[in-house]
């Protein structure tokens, strides 16, 4: 393709190592031949093939309405494939959950209970798995400790900004210690200064935990900045349209923002994406 | 209540929410007692306010009875519609075949006037006071049926994803979800029934007449109708009326003890 800039590097062809070698990683998710046609007759998702490894941080972007949630939904087995199949740690659904094989998924609202304080709140997925709250009351603390709330576990939801319910609902996230972490636009609704400072703490995060992540965004420079790939959808039918590697080191922080480097990466994945917009027009 | 210095009374807290409401209510009895005593209306026509206080001081006893005949009724009714409403909406929200079965049905009690079906169930049970409680919960169950059903299933979708993907059992969706989740909307339908309740047990009674042995207020209010007894009527009706406020209150209270700290229709105007 000829809008490729010389530090983008096309990895859909043949995989190319980037520093880390991810290459050699395990697989965390393999997409086999999945496809999704709703109930309904539409046709979500054309059948995509796609491997994530262990320590990756995917972003997913692409124009509103090419499968981003849908494929994520897939990967966290809240839709079933309609052809296809997927694969966890190279096995089915029924052992993810098991120690090493965790998942959780931050959506795009914070979905707290309202009802419910800030700590109960984090502690309810050990509470469904049945944790008892001896046990459970240091890994909430620690969990909030992390997202920056540690002062703020007895208050309600409705006390906290927009940003704070967001960083509450990656709490509730990392409280089961995952493995893999699936965000569905989770700062989209976030003014630019709050986003930024999230996506700080969460390359941050993901890169001390060692996580592996799948990321719905629709922000060309959230993309960029966290992503160690990213993967550009079209739609009608949804499918993946190009691939990128972004190769710079972790943990990135202010100085790569700024940089020349990331001004370029940003310039080519826009040419990438009117390119996908184009190519999503419906032809019928 | 903190008084600030810097607000002006109209906009403080406290007095939009009291002391604006009682004012209006004294003023208006003033002008009531006014108008009475100025054009020197009797009181066997159109009693005073302090007029209908004596007579309430002087039919205490009957009254109090009464009162406490038709709260009998009207409590046992509201228990009896809560208790059904909820296990009706419990029931509705296990299936669509359930509740497309069945709702119709408890539309159907809604639709038809008590005044029309009360005479069949006094007529149909024996015990006076148990048909008059019938009767009153057949008006009060409606608002909790609905309430509850609604608020069962009005559940963030997100939420329930949220479970669902943590393999939570359905015990543990409906007592840390659904229940919760539909808590503030059964408030909102206790609000409403609790005063149908009362409407039930009077309208009940007047239907029963001067017969039933059970003498509540409205009988009191028949009796004194009959012998032209105006004052006394006021004074039944007074007492139905602060009744009523009093139910009233117990729902609110009972709401914002229990809603107070999350959800907006608990919640005091922040300002
Ligand atoms: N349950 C569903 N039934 C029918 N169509 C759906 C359903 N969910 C999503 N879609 C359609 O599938 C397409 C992809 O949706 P989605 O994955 O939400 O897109 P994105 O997240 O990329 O904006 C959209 O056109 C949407 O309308
Ligand atoms: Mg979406």
């Amino acid at each position: 393709m000829k809008h490729q800039e010389a530090s983008l590097r096309v990895v859909s062809a043949s995989p190319a190592p980037t520093a880390a070698d991810p290459a050699e990683a395990p697989p965390v998710v393999d997409i086999l031949s999945a496809e999704k046609v709703f109930a309904n007759g539409m046709r979500g998702l054309a059948p995509i093939d796609l491997t994530i490894r262990q320590g990756e941080f995917v972003s997913l972007i692409g124009p509103s309405g090419c499968g981003k949630s849908t494929l994520l939904k897939l990967v966290a087995n809240l839709h079933q494939p309609s052809d296809g199949r997927i694969a966890w740690w190279r096995g089915d659904f029924r052992r993810v959950g098991e120690a090493g094989r965790r998942l959780a998924f931050v959506f795009q609202d914070p979905t707290l209970m309202p009802w419910a304080r800030v700590d109960a709140n984090v502690r309810l997925p050990l509470d469904l798995a049945g944790v008892p709250r001896a046990g459970a009351a240091p890994r909430v603390a620690a969990a909030l400790e992390q997202v920056g709330l540690g002062r703020h576990g007895r208050h309600y939801p409705r006390q906290l900004s927009g940003g704070m319910r967001m960083r509450v609902s990656i709490a509730r996230a990392l409280v089961t210690e995952p493995n893999l972490l699936l965000m569905d636009e989770p700062f989209g609704a976030l003014d630019e200064f709050t986003r930024n400072k999230l996506d700080d703490d969460l390359v941050q995060l993901s890169w001390e935990r060692q996580l592996t992540t799948v990321f719905v965004t629709h922000s060309i420079y959230e993309a960029v900045f966290l992503s160690t790939r990213v993967i550009v959808m079209a739609a009608n039918p949804g499918r993946v349209f190009h691939e990128f590697a972004i190769d710079e080191p972790m943990p990135r922080g202010d100085a790569f923002r700024g940089s020349a480097r990331f001004a370029e990466l940003c310039r080519g994945l826009s040419a990438v994406l009117t390119e996908a917009s184009i190519a999503s027009q419906r032809r019928d | 209540m903190r008084p600030s210095i810097k607000k002006p009374l109209m906009g403080q807290e406290w007095f939009v929410r009291f002391a604006s409401p009682a004012l209006v209510g004294v003023l208006l009895l003033a002008v009531w007692q006014a108008a009475c005593r100025m054009n020197e209306v009797p009181v066997y026509l159109f009693p005073a306010p302090t007029d209908i206080m004596a007579t309430l001081a002087r039919e205490w006893p009957a009254l109090i009875g009464a009162l406490g005949s038709t709260l009998a009724v009207t409590l046992k009714a509201f228990a009896l519609a809560v208790l059904f409403g909820t296990g009706l909406a419990f029931l509705f929200v296990q299936s669509r075949f359930i509740e497309f079965s069945l709702f119709p049905y408890a539309i159907l009690l809604q639709v038809t006037p008590i005044a029309a079906v009360a005479p069949l169930i006094i007529i149909l049970v024996k015990d006076t006071s148990t048909a008059l409680t019938v009767c009153a919960a057949v008006i009060a169950v409606f608002p909790i049926i609905s309430n509850t059903t609604l608020g069962l299933k009005s559940v963030d979708p997100g939420l329930l994803s949220f479970f669902r993907m943590n393999k939570a059992g359905r015990l543990q969706t409906l007592w840390r979800l659904r229940i919760p989740s539909a808590l503030p909307f059964f408030l909102a339908g206790l609000r409403i029934s609790c005063g149908l309740s009362l409407i039930g047990a009077v309208v009940a009674e007047f239907v029963a007449g001067t017969g039933g042995r059970s003498a509540g207020l409205a009988y009191e209010i028949l009796q004194s109708s009959f012998q032209l007894d105006i004052p006394r009527m006021f004074a039944a009706l007074f007492l139905i009326t602060v009744t009523g406020i009093g139910l009233f209150l117990l729902m609110a209270g009972l709401s914002r003890l229990l809603l107070g700290h999350w959800h907006e229709s608990a919640m005091e105007s922040e300002s």
